[in-house]
């Protein structure tokens, strides 16, 4: 197993235990932004759960959670699946240099009417 | 009745009716919202990392005022209720989280003391249904209204306390109140795509369209929400029935909205 440092700093802040899932997959059943992820919520619980967190840091999937708290609410088991991913996201985020979104690229990604909490939710999620 | 409100960013910008009615609906049912001074943004997310300190901070604060006075913190915009509402059980439940955050309090700890409200708990539990449904001098009667959830109002329910996250009835039973039909339709629960509408934007695309079409085949001529950005999102994609803020219509069925009756 490697990675163990990591392992236990992302078991740690998002409080969640993996080893309780038992693989039914309702998280990603449940996942709002499942066609749009590289890795699924399922697979975020059992890779952190055998230390295979690098491909984790390194995917896309990390900005694809919309918070919605689905895989959260419906998990069977309380693994409480998002905790895991905002843990990894945080790891990848919190690197210098690392911000998913910068202010710089907020003006492109703009129009009139959206609303402000678009954009600091963006920046809470995609930045440190 | 005094209580503490906290109208969040989008309140004071994009979204300034949510905030106009809400204030004026619950003069007329006798409540003030007495505005919290100096509030920060929530951040419009909760972070759920136990070790992220400084960006729940801003939350702490705000229920602080609101318990120091010794009133609840009531909340309209779904985001700023799910962000303070799941802060202030952290507060509650996560010690070594509370100790750290209380370092940076400067006069006395908090421990989350404050009650938490969303607008639509202070209809339902401080006015009542039955109390607003005496109140309501302008009925609207006829129309049939789908109740948007979405996530954030109801997720996680543990923390959010405010109704079953899988089959909820305070929004239905709010549009009976104010005379209207409610809607019930699968989608009210799910995610409309919230701010993947700025990277992802045919995402938010499809999760909007599935939620408003449910809606429309379960007969809704008009769709409610307490949410910013999931009206934002509805409307931007297409959405071909009115999508409103539930204190609008609010307004409109106590007769306190601007120009009614002009």
């Amino acid at each position: 197993m490697h990675n163990s440092n990591l392992k236990e700093d992302i078991i740690r802040i998002s409080g969640v235990n993996p080893k309780k899932c038992m693989r039914c997959g309702k998280c990603s059943a449940s996942c709002p932004a499942y066609d749009e992820m590289e890795y699924h919520p399922h697979q975020f619980v059992a890779m952190i759960e055998n230390g295979d967190i690098e491909p984790l840091l390194n995917s896309k999937s990390l900005y694809k959670c919309l918070s919605c708290f689905a895989c959260i609410e419906r998990c069977p088991r309380s693994v409480e699946p998002a905790k895991l991913v905002e843990a990894v996201r945080l790891a990848a985020v919190r690197k210098q240099g690392a911000n998913h979104m910068t202010a710089n690229d907020v003006p492109a990604l703009l129009d009139a009417e959206l609303p402000q909490q678009a954009i600091v939710s963006a920046f809470r999620k995609y930045s440190k | 009745m005094k209580v503490s409100y906290f109208p969040g960013c989008t309140l004071k910008t994009k979204a300034k009716d949510l905030d106009e009615y809400a204030r004026r609906s619950c003069e007329a049912l006798g409540i003030t919202l007495e505005e919290i001074e100096d509030w920060q943004c929530c951040g419009g997310v909760f972070t759920t990392a136990r070790d992220e300190v400084a960006t729940k901070l801003s939350s702490v604060r705000a229920l602080k005022e609101a318990a120091a006075k010794d009133q609840p913190l009531v909340t309209v915009c779904s985001a700023c209720h799910n962000v303070i509402k799941q802060t202030n059980h952290a507060m509650q439940t996560d010690a070594e989280f509370a100790a750290k955050v209380n370092n940076y309090m400067a006069d006395g700890a908090y421990n989350g003391e404050a009650q938490v409200y969303h607008y639509l708990e202070l209809l339902r539990d401080v006015v009542g249904f039955d109390t607003l449904k005496e109140k309501v001098v302008n009925a609207l009667k006829g129309k049939k209204i789908a109740a948007y959830y979405g996530c954030l109002l109801l997720r996680p329910s543990g923390v959010m306390r405010m109704d079953d996250p899988e089959n909820p009835t305070i929004m239905e039973d709010f549009i009976r109140a104010i005379g209207a039909e409610p809607v019930v339709y699968a989608m009210r629960n799910e995610c409309c795509g919230g701010y993947i509408a700025m990277e992802s934007p045919a995402l938010a695309k499809k999760n909007s369209n599935a939620v408003v079409e449910n809606a429309k085949a379960q007969g809704a001529e008009m769709i409610i929400t307490a949410c910013p950005l999931c009206r934002y999102n509805l409307i931007k994609n297409g959405a071909d029935i009115p999508v409103v803020y539930f204190t609008e219509l609010l307004a409109e069925a106590l007769g306190v909205k601007e120009g009614e009756n002009a």
